[in-house]
């Protein structure tokens, strides 16, 4: 069984190799896209390298609920609503949305998530401790 | 012209690798006039002839029906020039399928060297992109047939892949339009 400690390091390794950062960039609270450049190609590739380095699958709306936020049910005005918000808490337990849902916007999401958040993932899916 | 930067497929397994060859020759202008008295086969070419080798397995899953582009390059290597009279073996292999794209090892050796290595990643172009259309379904079928993709392709189980049906749908269509240019000249 893995520690969150090396789950962090191999999280690290793979971001490292797919976005071409620095070592010293990728600390737990960096977010993907904003501090790290992810773009969407590259979750393409981060996900097949978490996939081969902790041996498990990665369904993409565990990490990228598009479907959520491309409902009109669950977004009104470009704003995720309280439904919505409870959906996606529901589907990312693993992800800090408070600051998000101060102010949801749709836009907004896409730079939510941080190292951290898909350490917390990883985490759970192996049963680090 | 559109650039096929590969001669054809020796092998090519369904969703999983294939195998093509390249032959370098001195009359392609690539070869002659990339670098004055040195002439050699830019390697830029080789990854975009990997990346058509690549890109063909993967768009061949869902036959031929999603819009593959080449997305990012991962990792490449090269470990010596190619030049006129080399023949390339390619080799690549789906390392990763998701359902916006894939990744994609290749290799090209040289009698038996390896050449290069390089790690690719295609995406499927999404619905931004509806009506887009990358190549021309009956002249891409052509180039299939040319590539020899009907004759060695097989699914894992053994059993020979067929040309989809909507690329024969193409081709005929083409046909037709080809015969009733012919007869349009004929009678005038």
């Amino acid at each position: 069984m893995s520690t969150k400690d090396e789950v962090f390091e191999k999280v690290k390794e793979a971001l490292i190799d797919a976005l071409g950062v620095d070592d010293d960039e990728v600390t737990p609270e960096a977010t993907m896209v904003g501090d790290l450049g992810a773009e969407s190609i590259d979750f393409l590739d981060i996900v097949f390298k978490l996939e081969k380095g902790f041996n498990i699958q990665i369904p993409r709306d565990e990490l990228f609920p598009d479907d959520i936020l491309t409902n009109a049910e669950y977004v009104q005005n470009g704003r995720v609503t309280d439904s919505g918000i409870a959906l996606l808490k529901q589907r990312m337990p693993f992800a800090d949305l408070s600051k998000f849902e101060k102010n949801p916007v749709v836009q907004d999401f896409g730079n939510l998530l941080t190292v951290q958040d898909l350490c917390n993932y990883i985490a759970a899916k192996v049963g680090a401790v | 012209m559109r650039w096929f930067l590969i001669d054809r497929f020796e092998e090519f397994i369904s969703g999983q690798r294939a195998t093509a060859v390249k032959a370098v020759a001195m009359t392609e202008p690539s070869v002659d006039d990339y670098s004055v008295t040195y002439p050699r086969f830019p390697s830029s070419l080789i990854v975009e002839g990997i990346a058509q080798a690549g890109g063909i397995l993967v768009s061949q899953i869902n036959d031929f029906k999603n819009r593959v582009v080449l997305a990012k390059i991962n990792h490449s290597a090269f470990h010596f020039f190619a030049t006129p009279g080399d023949r390339l073996v390619i080799d690549v292999e789906i390392l990763n399928l998701q359902e916006f794209g894939a990744v994609v090892s290749g290799m090209a050796r040289v009698d038996g060297r390896i050449q290069s290595e390089v790690e690719l990643v295609f995406a499927y172009l999404g619905n931004e992109f509806e009506g887009v259309q990358l190549f021309e379904p009956g002249g891409f079928c052509r180039v299939l047939r040319c590539l020899k993709l009907f004759d060695v392709g097989v699914n894992p189980d053994g059993t020979p892949i067929h040309v989809p049906q909507h690329m024969l749908d193409a081709e005929r269509f083409d046909l037709e339009k080809y015969d009733q240019y012919f007869a349009s000249q004929a009678a005038s």
